[in-house]
């Protein structure tokens, strides 16, 4: 990609924060921290990579998006609502009693969301399913999905996995966003998945390990995905919960935690600092 | 009636799969590694690349329906009754039931029926864990020809629908291509004394016992309720208002499932004396079938006992 590119990928990288800030502050819930640290992955993906149309979003040939962790609705939403599903303004009605917008993904509510989600380890096998459907049916499709590093402790998770693999299914596309923690603590404490490129490689996947927060690799490692025959792919991105946040970032806490009005605040001015500072770049 | 013919409805259920995949290009079978016993085998060897084995993980197998579904397939996904509604019952509710999919569940070895392998793959709780789902659609057919018809049926009607076959063979009465509606009762003997609403193989044990309550002089009026949910209100309202006296029949826990269906809606709109007939809160173990069904009281004489003593 050229650097103008990459530039204004990191400025809607920037616009996509702002969102998950902006919404969970207002819902006065929700989760920040696994939005913020998958934003650069919902962001290439929608802004760069899949075959999509917002005006259309039942388009029956479209690359289809699975949230399987699906408590990061914040980061999806204000993707979608950034590349134009619905309006931006929309996100402050996050998870309120007459919005669209429920706490975690809903096909039949929000425009772009391919499937409902929110119990873990169930997003995957849905996504694994459309493209098995995808492939039967000799659709171009592919088929992403996003699970989070604490999400592959459900065993479901792996059947998955072993279902892609021995149906071949190359158009079908798992990403995890490692960022090391979960709701009790550090995933290796509470129940250690480690080592996981490995178990992938193993349960016959190509795999691919890159640093989640850097679009060049994001680029290379879906190209090499799409590139990649007769097996899937697994993106296994090392990533900073809470990135982009100064006192969220690394901190188990802001899982599901929503920032308060000084908190808001400081977010905000750190963001808009980060995007100035992009934007004189 | 010794020479009537006997299928189970799982067979019937393989066959019909096999026949509607002729005429219908988007149906797709999942299976977990039971396809011999689900029968989803005989659509297996018509459609071979139309039929996907998941290996034994229903849960994936169940969101997996669930993302096909979206792709625009009709698929059916089964398993044994004790796994598709049991051990996936979250992922049916959250993957199929909450977002409203097109995704049929073939559940077959349901109830005690099972017979040699026991308590751990009789199923007495799925009519139950399905009925409670928003928006399912909950059938257990009661001979081959109204499983087949009820396959129909489900691949027609948009939205989820559980089906709920037998391992046992059991007496053919239909006739073929009767009109079978999804939701609607069927009355298959009038009375004034009592009203015998059963569903599965209690249908022939209560048509059974009509014939002998008729010989005693109650009469009974025989309603098949193969559509456990959404439930024929109409017709139970009706038969509990021309009978006085109403009896579930299921090879089900008595909790949960038809009978408590049937309670619900009379306390609430006609309240009437039902008896329940079901397993009652207890565990099945290994016997031969039709052994069991007489040892838990799902037989046509245990009707006729509840009838007479309701009747008196």
């Amino acid at each position: 990609m050229t650097l103008s590119e990459k530039k204004q990928l990191q400025l809607t990288a920037c616009n996509v924060r702002k969102g998950i800030i902006e919404s969970t502050f207002n819902a006065k819930c929700g989760h920040p921290g696994g939005s913020l640290s998958a934003t650069e992955m919902f962001t290439y993906l929608y802004f760069k990579e899949m075959n999509i149309d917002p005006s259309n979003p039942k388009w029956a040939d479209r690359d289809r998006f699975v949230l399987s962790k699906g408590h990061t609705a914040p980061g999806l939403y204000s993707t979608l609502a950034l590349r134009g599903y619905f309006p931006v303004e929309d996100l402050k009605t996050l998870r309120r009693i007459d919005s669209y917008l429920q706490g975690h993904p809903n096909m039949n509510t929000v425009p772009g969301i391919d499937m409902s989600t929110g119990s873990l380890g169930q997003g995957v096998s849905a996504a694994a399913g459309m493209a098995l459907a995808a492939k039967h049916t000799g659709k171009n499709s592919r088929v992403y999905t996003l699970l989070g590093d604490g999400e592959i402790q459900e065993g479901q998770v792996w059947e998955a996995f072993m279902m892609a693999a021995h149906y071949h299914l190359d158009n079908f596309v798992a990403i995890i966003d490692n960022n090391g923690l979960q709701i009790d603590g550090n995933i290796k404490d509470v129940m250690s998945p480690y080592p996981i490129v490995d178990k992938l490689e193993a349960f016959g996947f190509k795999t691919i390990a890159i640093n989640g927060h850097d679009f060049d690799e994001i680029e290379a490692a879906l190209a090499t995905a799409r590139e990649t025959k007769g097996q899937p792919t697994a993106i296994v991105m090392s990533t900073v919960k809470g990135k982009g946040v100064s006192y969220m970032e690394n901190n188990a806490g802001w899982h599901g935690k929503a920032p308060n009005a000084a908190e808001y605040e400081q977010a905000m001015n750190e963001l808009n600092a980060t995007y100035a500072e992009l934007e004189a770049n | 009636m010794a020479d009537m013919i006997k299928t189970a409805t799982r067979d019937a259920y393989g066959k019909a799969l096999a026949e509607l995949g002729q005429e219908k290009d988007n149906l797709i079978v999942f299976d977990a590694d039971l396809a011999g016993a689900t029968k989803t085998s005989v659509f297996q060897k018509a459609f071979p690349d139309r039929h996907f084995d998941c290996g034994i993980a229903e849960g994936n197998m169940i969101c997996a329906a669930a993302g096909a579904s979206t792709m625009g397939l009709v698929p059916f996904a089964s398993s044994f009754a004790m796994f598709a509604a049991g051990r996936a019952f979250e992922q049916v509710r959250n993957s199929i039931g909450y977002p409203h999919l097109n995704v049929k569940i073939g559940a077959t070895h349901g109830g005690i029926s099972v017979g040699e392998d026991g308590a751990s793959h009789q199923c007495c709780e799925d009519f139950a864990l399905m009925r409670s789902i928003p928006g399912m659609t909950v059938i257990c057919p009661a001979d081959g020809e109204e499983a087949r018809m009820a396959v129909r049926a489900a691949y027609e009607m948009e939205g989820p629908v559980y089906l709920r076959f037998g391992r046992l063979a059991v007496p053919e009465f239909h006739e073929k291509n009767f009109n079978f509606q999804i939701g609607k009762g069927e009355i298959l003997r009038d009375g004034t004394d009592v009203a015998i609403i059963a569903n599965g193989l209690l249908v022939y044990e209560a048509i059974k016992a009509g014939e002998a309550l008729a010989e005693q002089g109650i009469n009974a009026m025989v309603i098949n309720m193969a559509t456990i949910k959404p439930l024929d209100e109409e017709l139970v309202l009706a038969a509990a208002k021309k009978c006085g006296k109403v009896i579930t029949c299921e090879e089900h826990s008595v909790i949960g499932g038809l009978g408590e269906a049937v309670c619900g809606l009379l306390s609430e709109k006609l309240p009437t004396i039902v008896r329940r007939i079901g397993v009652n809160d207890e565990y099945g173990h290994s016997g031969p079938a039709p052994e069991l069904l007489k040892q838990f009281g799902l037989s046509a004489e245990h009707i006729v006992e509840v009838a007479t003593e309701l009747c008196k």
